[in-house]
């Protein structure tokens, strides 16, 4: 078949990955390009290609502010603590699920502990404000009943770390316990009716089946987590806090600097600056990430 | 040893309660303080049993507010179109991917991919959408930026396709004279439903929940969807009551009371609750699948 005839031929193929290609190109590859933008002095009428560059001040300044240690300090940490407590939760969650023998229970708890990853961040975050508002949240009510003082929780970051890594536990530990779960209904249950003909008791065929088999899929979740460790939850750290200042030190993560910087302090170069800094971190880490994936398990590997 | 049986069972089920518990009483938390009465919230505050049932405040949004239903009618508007485009781009991407015959495959499939592995950030993309494409407070931006198509489904939906469409049923069409959109309308895209079903309920989802794109790009009360309305009044109130403090005096009729809040709150998750249970099989099916291999 000659190169014309066979290009023809794919021709409406090609034409069907046009209105993806092209939403691609501008949703995410023009913004790439844009990143030039932390290497200029922003001017709102020249426009980004426009804007006169000012090499690396941008960063420069960034990294000479106390913010720069913060946020990635912050962020890093918070992602540390998920992963671990997340992890965790799950699996345990998970296995103690897949040992429950009542159809029915394990169908209804399954439903419910689900149900938190379908509220939206805002909604969470009026959730958190009845529990803490100062005048009528909860906890403070219950406070003032024990005879202690209100506690004014929108501007005392004390808790705060606490706080958020109970809402993202309470979030995410249904969603984090059905990819495990999914693993553990994909194991042979002929390994596990072996070890009852051996005499195995229930911990011994967690510790032996159940453990080894979750282990790739508790790695290679793990390892991608790691890979987006500079990345956080927007709304968790700016919405939950009610962006409020006097918490700015434990709830200021890169994305809501990089916001912050944009919309609220017209910080445009820093907030770029910070942008790429994540950008960068994080393609390296992503890529370092999938190439220790490969090499454990290929099957499993991005790319 | 039947007798530890038992009790292991015993002790599962009582540790599974507990966590069930832990996650679902607040949201019964958040539905029994909209349905306290006003006098009472203020009094005892928040709590997760109404001291004085009072559905006034469902009464006041559907009666009174018409920027609650307006919100409503936005975020439905957003998530049935939304969720449409979205599906119809990521099958279009999806099945010529899916094509091993596909010359230049793997380079569209890398063009694809390397979306997932690195991004310009906010900042470009807040400038290019608002500056080029003028998306500020236009209905566009609720849908478009971000949302429209993702990588990971494509991704998705392309793994299914290869793994359940065998090559000689393609071949078997196109030796009966039929063209790739019709193959495609024909044959792929009734074999896909099972996958369309998970991905249209996880795309779904995500356009209901969205306030991002409402928080960048608008702030015209009209163009607010429940969920920007929700994220708007929450920062706002708090922003009335920080000036209160510092001795300014202010109409607190003026301000969307304790209870209304929270009744506007769980307006905002009640469709998928509702829907939710008969989706479940989906959801999770769509969790599990994107976790073994995006």
């Amino acid at each position: 078949m000659n190169k014309k005839k066979r290009w023809k031929r794919y021709l409406p193929l090609y034409l069907m990955l046009l209105p993806g290609g092209i939403y691609l190109i501008i949703n995410n590859y023009m913004p790439m390009a844009g990143i030039v933008v932390a290497f200029k002095k922003y001017n709102y009428r020249k426009g980004i290609f426009g804007s006169d560059w000012n090499g690396l001040k941008n960063f420069a300044f960034l990294f000479k502010t106390k913010d720069a240690w913060t946020i990635t300090r912050n962020t890093i940490c918070y992602n540390l603590v998920f992963i671990a407590l997340g992890t965790l939760a799950a699996v345990t969650v998970a296995i103690l699920l897949s040992e429950i023998r009542a159809e029915r229970a394990k169908k209804t708890y399954q439903t419910l502990i689900l149900l938190p990853f379908l509220v939206s961040i805002v909604v969470v975050s009026y959730i958190v404000y009845g529990f803490l508002s100062t005048e009528f949240g909860y906890v403070n009510h219950v406070l003032q009943n024990l005879g202690t003082d209100k506690i004014s929780w929108y501007s005392d970051p004390t808790w705060w770390p606490l706080i958020l890594v109970l809402v993202n536990l309470w979030k995410n530990i249904g969603y984090n316990c059905v990819l495990y779960y999914a693993t553990l209904m994909g194991i042979d249950s002929s390994y596990y009716e072996a070890a009852v003909v051996d005499g195995a008791g229930r911990w011994q065929r967690i510790r032996y089946i159940t453990l080894p088999s979750l282990a790739p899929t508790i790695i290679i979740l793990t390892l991608m987590a790691v890979s987006k460790i500079f990345y956080s939850d927007f709304g968790l750290f700016y919405q939950v806090p009610m962006n409020s200042g006097p918490l700015i030190d434990v709830t200021n993560t890169i994305d809501t600097y990089v916001y912050r910087g944009l919309m609220e302090n017209s910080n445009i170069g820093m907030s770029a600056a910070a942008g790429v800094y994540q950008s960068l971190v994080g393609f390296v880490l992503v890529v370092a990430a999938n190439w220790i994936v490969r090499k454990k398990d290929s099957q499993s590997a991005l790319f | 040893m039947v007798e530890s049986k038992k009790t292991f069972q015993i002790w599962a089920n009582i540790v599974m309660v507990f966590l069930c518990a832990f996650c679902i009483l607040p949201l019964v938390f958040l539905f029994s303080s909209s349905i306290t009465q006003e006098h009472a919230l203020i009094r005892n505050g928040y709590s997760f049993i109404p001291s004085q049932i009072d559905f006034s405040a469902y009464r006041y949004i559907l009666l009174d507010s018409t920027q609650v239903i307006r919100g409503y009618g936005l975020s439905a508007l957003v998530t049935v179109v939304g969720t449409v485009a979205n599906l119809t781009l990521t099958t279009l991407f999806a099945y010529p991917i899916s094509r091993k015959d596909l010359p230049g495959r793997n380079i569209i499939a890398f063009f694809l991919f390397f979306t997932m592995l690195f991004n310009g950030g906010l900042v470009p993309s807040y400038i290019m959408w608002t500056q080029t494409f003028h998306i500020k407070n236009t209905l566009w931006a609720l849908i478009v930026p971000n949302l429209l198509m993702s990588a990971f489904n494509v991704i998705m939906m392309r793994t299914y396709l290869t793994g359940n469409i065998p090559e000689e049923v393609i071949d078997a069409a196109k030796i009966d004279g039929a063209g790739e959109s019709r193959i495609l309308v024909r044959i792929i895209l009734p074999m896909s439903k099972p996958i369309l079903s998970t991905l249209a309920l996880l795309v779904g989802l995500g356009y209901w929940n969205d306030w991002m794109n409402g928080l960048y790009y608008i702030n015209k009360d009209k163009l607010y969807s429940i969920q920007v309305l929700l994220n708007r009044m929450l920062l706002d109130t708090q922003f009335l009551m920080s000036s209160a403090s510092q001795g300014m005096s202010i109409d607190t009729s003026q301000l969307p009371s304790t209870g209304i809040k929270m009744a506007i709150a769980v307006m905002g998750i009640l469709p998928v609750l509702v829907v939710y249970p008969f989706l479940q099989k989906y959801l999770v099916k769509g969790i599990a699948i994107g976790a073994v291999k995006g």
